[in-house]
């Protein structure tokens, strides 16, 4: 296994450092002498190195029991009376806020606590019952929805996940049922993509009861509002055994009644308008040691896991929010008469919709894998989060801006509502990691955990006795993929009409795998340098796991005589169509030569216009 | 005042078209929403708002049908109701159920749970019948007040606005009584999040009309379901003149 110290490049270091808290299982060393540890299960971690771990995808999961289904079916209705007759979101977003009646109501119909258990106050739900519900927010209101996000997906979701019994005793209540906003306080004007330089403060006082902080926050959802918000500071921390001072970042629950906490004017944003977002100052404010979440000097991991924890919600949402633009472009197509016909009999229209039925259709598969994973007891879901986060946002970009085509002029008006949507939905491919550094994060966490499985394997060519199982399963799987035979098959996963797709998906698995040995071999750790091959292989990545999650939905689907079925089976087959050729693409240029070259084109084209401070070229008429 | 009973029928939606079967025995019903009956949501939101004001001790949901018809008493209940009956009948044989068979039902669980008060919406958007508060009334020999408007507490009994054709009508009435709610009578709330999680504890009573002694043995036979003659299309007229004169033609001045 690499030595992620070794590592001097700024980006890599937070990207390791994010996937070295994201999963401590894709790290673990595995030594064949000691006892077992549980395999790790995530499906894409593994195409990294070669195995195929259906478990979590194949058959696609269904954890809610009868009676939970029942109960998330009698949430859906009133949810959805809330946003039909009360929420007014173009009200909303021309008044840069949510009026006070609005979210009154929206605090009376329990939206703010949906996953606090019943007894702090809240719905108890859990990640794919509040999915759901994320997916009627993302129908409808983006800004409101980030309002509700802000609060319970980062801003106490701490709490939950690392809340001592007496944090939540004293915090949860007032967060479900008193109207005490929360907020999650980590970016700083330093610190953006990089959250491990954060530069806020805290110094524990002399008698070690309270520490003070110092520091100020930007771009914080909810920064105007909450009196609760979980920061992220630095804090000196002394190492028991070598008694070496270091700074390590450390979690806090503030309370703006500390005292010393400020917070500028809302922002004026592209979108989401109507959400709150500010600065937020802390000025020798004295937060008790009791308000300490997580360990000391642990802050780093906990806002990684709050982040993972929460972006499955943000594909859910995010579908909800495709399904809407769906409906809106589809209305329009089928009573819209140009040269005599309806749009809808128009092939350029029904190449859109179809594409974005199938877009829609494979961002919620992904999402509510995931949410279903994590409800399963599933600690193997980050490298996935984190790839539904690419994709749904992404795609309900493509989906919102495709709607709007549709529509043409009548699109462009703010009255038809889409301008809207789209404004409020490019915000989902920055926030809460962008998905730049995401994409490395999937390539790298894969990366590093088939490297990991690689060194022990040379291992245990060094003591080839005692471990012959492990060589010849290698052996074989190896022979096999490279006469082509496969080594990942998915034929018993799905349905037999879905086969020759499936034959097409285990294809691009097994190139996949190939591909990451070789660059393994080639680059060895300096691959983290290699920043366009690995985003090539992060698309490949989406790629294998959109058509993953589609084919074993829509098989599900068949199997349960579902009315959609068959409609579900196209979907699913046209997906694999596209995604697989594009798999296919980008994992040969990957390792291509003739890809080499134009990497290497790129990153010099890059380099003059930074130099030259933009555009360098004579000017086209030489004047 | 202590025990109040209200009716909750599970109807098909009411935003949902109505689709007639191709075999014409009945309507659509398979995959198609379905919700309480707008005027029993109103007989709740009374029934809990006494609650609240202390004239009511317990309200008690009940619902007359197939396994789904819990529903509508869960929603109940997540308004405000304590406890639900579920009287559970099978889906067929409910087809054929008709007001005379749940007027029997009501009066008796009125009896048995020795409720004071009856309240049931004046009708349901599904059958149209605005019968069965009155029957339930006659079945238990209690005085009724149909089509309320607005229900007071006075010393002897009820003060009951009606609403009839032309205005409004006042009545006084004593305890026990069978009320029919009226579209304007108050305005229901909406059952939030919390309140149907906390509603799935609350005690819901299965029976059926058997237990009850009721005989629910069909008393008519659905020959067939149309649907409604598709309206003619209209026509344009030049000016008054004309239109006069086809009004005339068509024997309707």
């Amino acid at each position: 296994m690499w030595k992620l110290k070794s590592l001097k490049s700024p980006v890599q270091t937070i990207v390791l450092r994010r996937l070295s808290v994201g999963d401590s299982r894709l790290s673990q060393k595995h030594d064949s002498k000691k006892s077992p540890v549980k395999q790790n299960e995530s499906f894409m971690a593994n195409i990294f190195r070669r195995s195929f771990v259906p478990k979590q995808v194949f058959p696609y999961p269904d954890v809610l029991s009868l009676e939970e289904k029942e109960s998330t079916g009698s949430l859906i209705d009133p949810f959805e009376r809330f946003f039909s007759d009360i929420n007014d979101a173009a009200k909303s977003d021309q008044a840069g806020k949510t009026d006070e009646k609005t979210l009154s109501a929206l605090w009376e119909l329990g939206a703010f606590a949906i996953q606090v258990p019943e007894n702090f106050g809240g719905l108890g739900l859990n990640n794919t019952q509040y999915g759901r519900l994320c997916e009627i927010v993302g129908a409808n209101d983006l800004a409101l929805g980030i309002t509700i996000g802000a609060h319970q997906s980062i801003g106490f979701k701490g709490i939950l996940l690392y809340g001592t019994p007496e944090q939540k005793e004293k915090y949860l209540p007032k967060v479900s049922t008193e109207r005490v906003y929360a907020a999650f306080a980590l970016t700083e004007p330093s610190s953006g993509s990089d959250a491990g330089s954060i530069r806020s403060r805290a110094v524990k006082s002399a008698d070690q009861k309270y520490y003070v902080l110092n520091g100020s926050k930007i771009w914080i959802s909810n920064g105007g509002i909450a009196d609760i918000m979980t920061v992220f500071a630095q804090t000196e921390i002394v190492d028991p055994k070598t008694g070496e001072k270091k700074d390590k970042v450390t979690a806090f629950i503030v309370e703006r009644s500390f005292g010393g906490v400020t917070n500028g004017a809302p922002e004026k944003k592209m979108g989401i308008r109507a959400s709150n977002t500010t600065e937020v100052y802390f000025e020798d404010v004295k937060i008790p040691i009791e308000n300490i979440l997580g360990e000391e000097g642990g802050g780093f991991k906990v806002a990684m896991n709050i982040l993972n924890n929460g972006r499955f919600g943000m594909g859910a949402t995010l579908s909800g929010t495709m399904q809407k633009c769906i409906e809106i472009a589809t209305s329009h197509a089928n009573s819209r008469v140009q040269f005599g016909q309806k749009l809808k009999n128009y092939g350029s229209i029904q190449e859109k919709l179809a594409q974005m039925s199938i877009l829609q259709y494979a961002t919620e598969s992904m999402a509510f894998t995931i949410s279903q994973n994590m409800d399963g007891g599933s600690q193997d879901y980050h490298l996935e989060a984190a790839i539904s986060k690419i994709y749904a946002s992404e795609n309900a970009w493509y989906v919102c801006d495709e709607a709007i085509q549709i529509l043409g002029g009548m699109g462009f008006m703010v009255e038809t509502g889409l301008e809207r949507v789209l404004r409020d939905l490019r915000i989902f491919r920055i926030f809460e990691g962008t998905n730049d550094i995401l994409r490395l994060f999937v390539a790298l966490t894969g990366i590093q955990f088939a490297g990991s499985h690689l060194k022990e394997l040379q291992s245990a060519f060094k003591n080839p006795a005692t471990n012959l199982g492990l060589i010849f399963k290698e052996a074989s799987k190896r022979a096999a993929s490279k006469v082509g035979l496969g080594g990942s098959d998915l034929s018993s996963h799905v349905a037999p009409e879905l086969q020759p797709y499936a034959k097409q998906t285990a294809e691009c698995i097994d190139l996949f795998g190939q591909t990451v040995e070789e660059l393994l071999l080639r680059y060895n750790k300096n691959i983290v340098n290699e920043q366009i091959i690995l985003n090539q292989l992060a698309n490949a990545a989406i790629d294998i796991y959109a058509m993953v999650v589609t084919q074993s939905r829509s098989s599900r689907a068949l199997q349960l005589d579902l009315p959609s079925a068959q409609h579900e089976l196209n979907l699913t087959k046209a997906l694999t169509i596209q995604a697989s050729e594009r798999a296919i693409k980008n994992l040969k240029n990957a390792t291509s030569s003739h890809n080499r070259d134009l990497t290497e084109k790129m990153s010099t084209i890059a380099q003059t216009v930074c130099e030259k401070n933009g555009v360098y070229s004579t000017g086209v008429i030489d004047i | 005042m202590a025990r109040v009973l209200v009716g909750v029928k599970r109807v098909i939606d009411y935003a949902v078209k109505v689709r007639v079967k191709p075999d014409k025995t009945g309507v659509v019903t398979q995959g198609v929403k379905h919700s309480m009956n707008p005027f029993d949501e109103i007989a709740v939101e009374e029934a809990v708002k006494m609650k609240e004001k202390k004239l009511a001790t317990e309200v008690i949901a009940v619902s007359v049908g197939p396994a789904q018809s819990a529903e509508v008493i869960r929603t109940a209940m997540a308004m405000g109701a304590d406890r639900g009956v579920h009287v559970e009948v099978p889906q067929a044989e409910y087809e054929l159920l008709q007001p005379i068979h749940i007027s029997k039902i009501l009066a008796k669980l009125a009896l048995d749970e020795k409720a004071d008060l009856v309240i049931l919406g004046k009708q349901a958007i599904d059958d149209d019948a605005n019968q069965t508060a009155q029957m339930t009334a006659a079945v238990l020999n209690w005085p009724q007040g149909t089509f309320c408007n607005k229900i007071e507490k006075t010393d002897a009994g009820l003060t009951i606005t009606r609403e009839i054709d032309g205005g409004l009508e006042t009545i006084k009435t004593k305890i026990p009584a069978v009320l029919s709610a009226d579209l304007r009578l108050n305005t229901p709330r909406y059952a939030t999040l919390p309140n149907i999680m906390k509603a799935k504890k609350k005690p819901l009573k299965k029976v059926t009309a058997k237990d009850l002694g009721i005989d629910t043995t069909p008393r008519i036979d659905i020959i067939s379901v149309e649907d409604p003659p598709v309206r003619q299309a209209g026509a344009t007229v030049a000016d008054v003149d004309a239109l006069v004169a086809k009004l005339k033609e068509g024997g309707h001045i």
